[in-house]
């Protein structure tokens, strides 16, 4: 169990630049997930600080030294692939225990820690089967057991829920997070699933072109984005953007408000009129879609037994001023 | 589930048996020579020469092999079956071994001139053995391998073929496997020896296969580099028992020996056969 620290860490590939120095300091035990578009640098950053990528600028230490230049194995992490990375060849309890193989551990040793593992992870009685005979849950758990019996310092995930089925990957995503609670281990966690990173992380890095945008917890980036691009990404419907000059602002600056803290009324009687162009009501809340008339598309959440509009018909958005977030041209938060 | 077994292959009634039929008219068809060889290694010289030529075995079975085995024409066939396994395990072995360490180092290594090296490798596909044979020849006395184990192997050892083999399966390996063994401290040799050999056991057994046969079936050059009958190969030595001259040709001592030459590749065959559909049912990646 250690600290990680990230200062000013940079990567280039040839003359492009793919991540533009983040800086991070993640305490013993704490989750935090990388979470951000395709593309947007955070395997990347997961794969130099598990020494896969060679680092281009800027220092990585782990429980407070420096590892820049360490091979993957002496930087006491573990990581978790998203294709599981499993040896085909091997019977789970191998591939659990060669890590330590290679370390030279004594054979009891080596079994023990792989039964112990196994144990917490269900896999007891698969131990001696081919990860081909196994369900794609089952060898997602054969991977963490693989990373729990080397006892790291820092569990590294990129995206290991990506492969799953929807309903396994919430059961997966509770399951990882008792884990890492219970060995308290400092984990990084990469993912695309902004759901995933809200319900898994302690803090939150929100990455959008090799840049973190904002590092925080969920609810707090949640509720106070720093850029129009965390305030888009984090929250699902995303959040509306109407021009903000429209309502005194200056122009080339955007307004965000969240769905839930828009209100339908009767046309005229609200801030702007729209037209709702579909109706989409989930049971305990209706989404409403509606359309402005410079064309702008806006998404209302409200309670599923609060009243709808016809579609096709017109109707007022109404919301308080304190809910509102400002962006300049740029994307970034006006306060 | 009664309905699977109306496949696409399925064939009821006549179509069955005109299948069979045309099945086992084949067979027969491709081992009538085969048949006729046995035949005449069972027989007398005389019983040979006079037609019609028979077409049951007589009783000399036991005589003729024994005769070739043992003394053969210019050297003993059991001679000439060792210096064949030499020749054909240590040109399929090794081939698989240069093949299998230069393919690793093409596909996981960056080194200055990587691409050149695969393209030189590759380049000498388009040389076969008959077409550097007298540069080969001339490198091989030279280095005193006439004669010898040697020179029988090492010229024949290199393999373009098996490289590019290699090459093709390690990058369907994923990624992710190399670096996962990485993480788990696995140098390179050790990834290659716990990982990536075991995982190419299949195409090593196929490779083996073909190999043992390519090495087992050379003519040219185990004629060219043996003088001693003592160092003949099977496949040439049954052209070197052929008289020359007024000689007559021991025909049933010579038919024995070609049974006798078949039989090793058709073992190699048989047993690796198992490997090579294990290795296609249950696919490991």
């Amino acid at each position: 169990m250690a600290t990680l620290t990230l200062e000013n860490v940079q990567k280039s590939f040839g003359d492009t630049k793919v991540i533009h120095g983040v800086d991070i300091d993640v305490a013993d035990g704490e989750f935090i997930v990388i979470v951000g578009p395709s593309g947007c640098g955070k395997s990347t950053l997961l794969r130099m600080v598990a020494g896969l990528e060679g680092v281009s600028g800027g220092e990585i230490r782990i429980g407070g030294k420096r590892v820049n230049e360490q091979e993957p194995m002496d930087r006491d992490i573990a990581m978790v692939f998203q294709n599981y990375a499993l040896y085909p060849h091997m019977s789970v309890a191998e591939n659990m225990g060669y890590g330590l193989k290679i370390a030279k551990t004594p054979k009891a040793e080596i079994a023990a820690r792989v039964q112990e593992a196994a144990t917490l992870l269900q896999l007891t009685p698969y131990l001696k089967r081919k990860p081909r005979e196994l369900s794609g849950g089952q060898r997602q758990r054969v991977a963490m057991g693989r990373a729990i019996v080397r006892r790291p310092s820092v569990f590294l995930f990129d995206e290991p829920l990506s492969n799953l089925d929807a309903k396994l990957r919430v059961q997966m995503r509770l399951e990882i997070k008792q884990l890492q609670r219970k060995l308290g281990v400092t984990a990084l966690y990469v993912t695309h699933d902004q759901v995933e990173a809200m319900t898994l992380a302690d803090r939150m890095i929100v990455m959008n072109a090799g840049v973190a945008d904002q590092i925080g917890a969920p609810l707090d980036v949640y509720a106070d984005p720093a850029t129009a691009f965390v305030a888009g990404f984090i929250g699902s419907p995303p959040t509306n953007f109407l021009p903000a000059a429209r309502f005194g602002g200056a122009e080339g600056e955007m307004l965000g408000i969240r769905p839930e803290h828009l209100t339908l009324g009767a046309a005229g009687a609200g801030r702007i009129d729209g037209r709702a162009v579909s109706i989409e009501p989930l049971g305990a809340e209706t989404l409403v879609h509606l359309r402005l008339e410079d064309g702008t598309a806006v998404t209302v959440r409200q309670e599923g037994t609060a009243e709808l509009p016809a579609e096709g018909a017109e109707a007022g958005l109404s919301w308080a001023t304190g809910e509102e977030m400002r962006f300049d041209d740029a994307g970034r938060r006006l306060r | 589930m009664a309905d699977r077994h109306t496949g696409m292959v399925e064939k009821r009634g006549a179509g069955l048996w005109l299948t069979h039929a045309g099945l086992i008219l084949g067979v027969l068809f491709i081992f009538f020579p085969i048949w006729l060889a046995f035949v005449a290694s069972t027989v007398t010289q005389p019983e040979i020469v006079h037609p019609p030529m028979p077409l049951l075995p007589g009783d000399q079975f036991l005589e003729n092999y024994r005769k070739a085995l043992v003394s053969g024409i210019n050297a003993p066939v059991a001679r000439m079956l060792a210096n064949s396994a030499v020749m054909a395990i240590g040109i399929a072995v090794g081939k698989i071994v240069i093949s299998i360490l230069s393919a690793f180092a093409i596909v996981y290594f960056r080194f200055p001139g990587r691409k050149l090296f695969f393209w030189l490798i590759f380049v000498t596909l388009m040389l076969p053995v008959e077409v550097r044979i007298v540069p080969t020849y001339e490198v091989a006395a030279r280095f005193d391998m006439l004669n010898s184990y040697h020179g029988l192997i090492l010229p024949l050892i290199a393999s373009a073929t098996a490289t590019f083999l290699f090459r093709q399966f390690f990058m369907t390996v994923p990624d992710e496997l190399a670096e996962a063994a990485r993480v788990d401290g696995a140098r390179p040799m050790r990834f290659f020896i716990d990982i990536l050999l075991p995982m190419s056991r299949t195409n090593m057994a196929a490779l083996f296969v073909i190999l043992f046969i390519y090495g087992w079936n050379q003519y040219l050059w185990p004629l060219l580099i043996t003088t001693d009958p003592e160092m003949n190969t099977i496949v040439m030595g049954i052209k070197q028992m052929f008289p020359s001259g007024d000689d007559i040709a021991d025909w049933p001592v010579i038919m024995a020996t070609s049974i006798l030459a078949m039989i090793p590749p058709v073992i190699v065959v048989i047993s690796m056969q198992k490997l090579f559909i294990r290795g296609l049912v249950d696919s490991e990646k």
